[in-house]
């Protein structure tokens, strides 16, 4: 029974590091994993972490879908980055592309970027992660005196001015505490 | 007693000036700017560059002390992200302009934003000689 078992073990731990090999995040890996991938796979990449959260928090590639951090990261895109002069050398710009497209919502087994994934998936490449439908529908119900009326968030572009684990990659609601509305329970 | 404010603040302006701290990024960089035709850095030219205002799109009047701040010493704020920058003063800051890479990637950058276009070997030096200064 206990070889057995260590058998299976065994197979798994192959399967999951065969994973690896081919993929960031592989079917057989998600399969496997003991963590539940509920949220949003939480940045890994050093250059990409450190680059975007440079000005801002560094929205996880699996919140957009990769045509549209194709269209966002790249050199002409980036020298005007909604208005901003966000210009990279070369070979990081290549690291961060890469690393982007191979995590982004289409290429992720998380469950959140699946959501994004499904409405993304017609349609022209939204740039604006509050473009996306589902975000949308997830934020539909907060007033805007909350997230524009709120001086300590401002937009609904700053992630991490409620969702107090963003940059973990986590958006449950049960992190989220809005500035000066701490009661609000989303219904 | 207004002698002796004085001369302290003489020395203590000597003082500041000996400190301005060069660093060998920054050194590498003053050599890089007048390869490529700058001549001699001036900090004053620095200041006035650092402090002077020019329109933006949207017509908005920018300068470098916009998203920096007045006091170099201290930390700023951009004016859009609302991102925290910390201190440009050296005194303040012991990380600043000791990255080569770093610096030319701001200059790059923050000169394209306050000024809409590159800023030349000549300011940069410039900018550099001033905030080490700080």
């Amino acid at each position: 029974m206990q070889t057995k078992f260590k058998t299976a073990l065994l197979a798994a731990g192959l399967m999951a590091s065969g994973g690896t090999a081919l993929a960031e995040e592989s079917f057989s890996q998600w399969m496997i994993s003991l963590t539940r991938h509920k949220e949003v796979k939480p940045v890994d990449n050093k250059a990409y972490k450190d680059e975007c959260s440079g000005c801002h928090l560094a929205y996880q590639p699996g919140l957009l879908p990769a045509k549209s951090w194709e269209k966002m990261l790249n050199e002409k895109a980036l020298s005007d980055h909604f208005g901003d002069n966000a210009s990279l050398d070369a070979d990081t710009l290549k690291e961060i592309l890469n690393y982007a497209v191979a995590n982004a919502a289409d290429k992720s087994y998380y469950k959140r970027s699946r959501k994004i994934a499904l409405a993304t998936k017609t349609g022209d490449a939204p740039l604006r992660i509050t473009e996306v439908r589902y975000i949308k529908r997830k934020h539909h119900e907060i007033p805007e005196k909350m997230i524009k009326g709120n001086k300590d968030v401002k937009s609904l572009s700053f992630c991490n001015a409620c969702h107090t684990k963003a940059e973990e990659g986590d958006f449950d609601n049960d992190t989220v505490n809005i500035p000066n509305y701490p009661k609000w329970k989303d219904r | 007693m207004k002698k002796l404010c004085a001369s302290m603040a003489v020395i203590g302006a000597l003082f500041m000036a000996s400190t301005a701290r060069a660093t060998p990024a920054t050194d590498e960089l003053f050599a890089r700017y007048k390869s490529e035709g700058a001549t001699g850095f001036d900090a004053e030219r620095g200041n006035k560059n650092w402090v002077k205002e020019s329109k933006v799109e949207g017509g908005e009047m920018m300068s470098c002390t916009t998203c920096h701040g007045d006091d170099l010493s201290k930390q700023g704020k951009h004016h859009k992200t609302g991102k925290v920058i910390q201190p440009m003063a050296p005194s303040a800051n012991t990380e600043r302009f000791t990255d080569v890479k770093k610096i030319e990637k701001w200059f790059k950058r923050n000169c394209s934003d306050a000024w809409g276009r590159e800023c030349t070997a000549q300011e940069k030096g410039d900018f550099l000689k001033f905030l080490l200064t700080k």
